[in-house]
């Protein structure tokens, strides 16, 4: 497997994600620019957490005008596999790639700590590692990851079986409980959870490596390394 | 030249968890009879044009960039404005 992951100005997860999928999950990883062009050497583009361009005007609002988002579509509508953490998931629900929109928790509170999630999809690109119902422990941390969608498009989100993670005591007022979705075709996940903090013993828990070694049998360019 | 005011808000189906906050600090204030408070964002644009090309560019600068129509909506006025205002 082949991943980049993009580093916007003020993203700040770009290197822990960049360690989890290389140094533990063991695939080629490369931090790109915003300025890139042409991400078709790829076989997961990943978008990162963070505060891309200060959350200006609303979180993942500006980071959509970058040129590498022009060719993330074209990359995401040609199949390739697209993550995107926290901020990252905020810039896919900006840019269209993913349904819904992030929002103010609804306490107000920048919430840091570590969530419990139910597995909803084991048959995900991003998921195939899991078992459906199975709970991972794995940190969040955010003050807008309130997720929304209007009634009509989370009937249709349901119905397509979009849903892959659900919060298990909803920490923020997502609605269905949603804490990582995908688009219609299955190739774009977006997650507030960060699994790339959950890769290590030494960081507390190891339920996030799943995710990378999903991506990694999805796209079978790599032997599986590290262990949960 | 003209300037056009825009509001964005949270469309009436999106609980806004910061008006909440503002309703609960204005009846700690003994304002009981405040029902309902909306919370949004404050724009104004200046821009040059016809009025009916500068109506449908600032309805598309809304649609495109200030609003996230996933959740809010918006509204803008438009006036006319002189050399000398702008």
């Amino acid at each position: 497997m082949k991943a980049a992951v993009i580093s916007f100005p003020g993203s700040n997860c770009d290197l822990d994600l960049q360690w989890a999928v290389q140094q533990i999950a063991g695939a080629d990883c490369e931090l790109i620019k915003q300025e890139q062009t042409d991400l078709s050497s790829y076989d997961v583009v990943m978008v990162p957490g963070g505060f891309s361009y200060g959350d200006y005007l609303r979180s993942g609002a500006i980071a959509r005008f970058s040129p590498v988002m022009t060719a993330l579509k074209d990359f995401a509508d040609a199949g390739g596999y697209v993550l995107g953490i926290c901020n990252g998931f905020q810039i896919l629900t900006e840019a269209g790639l993913l349904p819904g929109a992030l929002q103010w928790n609804r306490d107000l509170n920048f919430i840091c700590e570590p969530v419990t999630l139910t597995v909803d999809r084991a048959d995900t690109a991003f998921s195939n590692q899991y078992r459906v119902g199975e709970q991972l422990t794995l940190p969040i941390a955010h003050g807008e990851g309130n997720y929304y969608a209007d009634p009509e498009t989370l009937a249709e989100l349901e119905a397509n079986d979009q849903v892959v993670f659900r919060y298990t005591d909803n920490p923020n007022g997502s609605v269905h409980d949603i804490a990582g979705v995908t688009n219609a075709a299955g190739n774009v996940l977006g997650m507030m959870p960060h699994p790339e903090r959950a890769v290590e013993a030494l960081l507390g828990g190891t339920d996030g490596l799943g995710l990378f070694q999903s991506l990694i049998q999805q796209t079978k360019g790599a032997d599986i390394r590290g262990t949960r | 030249m003209f300037k056009a005011k825009v509001y964005v808000t949270y469309k009436p189906s999106v609980l806004d968890p910061k008006a909440e906050v503002i309703k609960t600090a204005l009846s700690r204030m003994d304002y009981h009879n405040v029902d309902d408070v909306l919370y949004g964002k404050y724009f104004e644009l200046k821009l040059s044009g016809t009025e009916a090309a500068v109506r449908k560019q600032v309805d598309t600068i809304c649609d495109q960039l200030l609003a996230n129509v996933n959740m809010e909506t918006y509204r803008f006025d438009l006036e006319p404005i002189t050399e000398d205002e702008a």
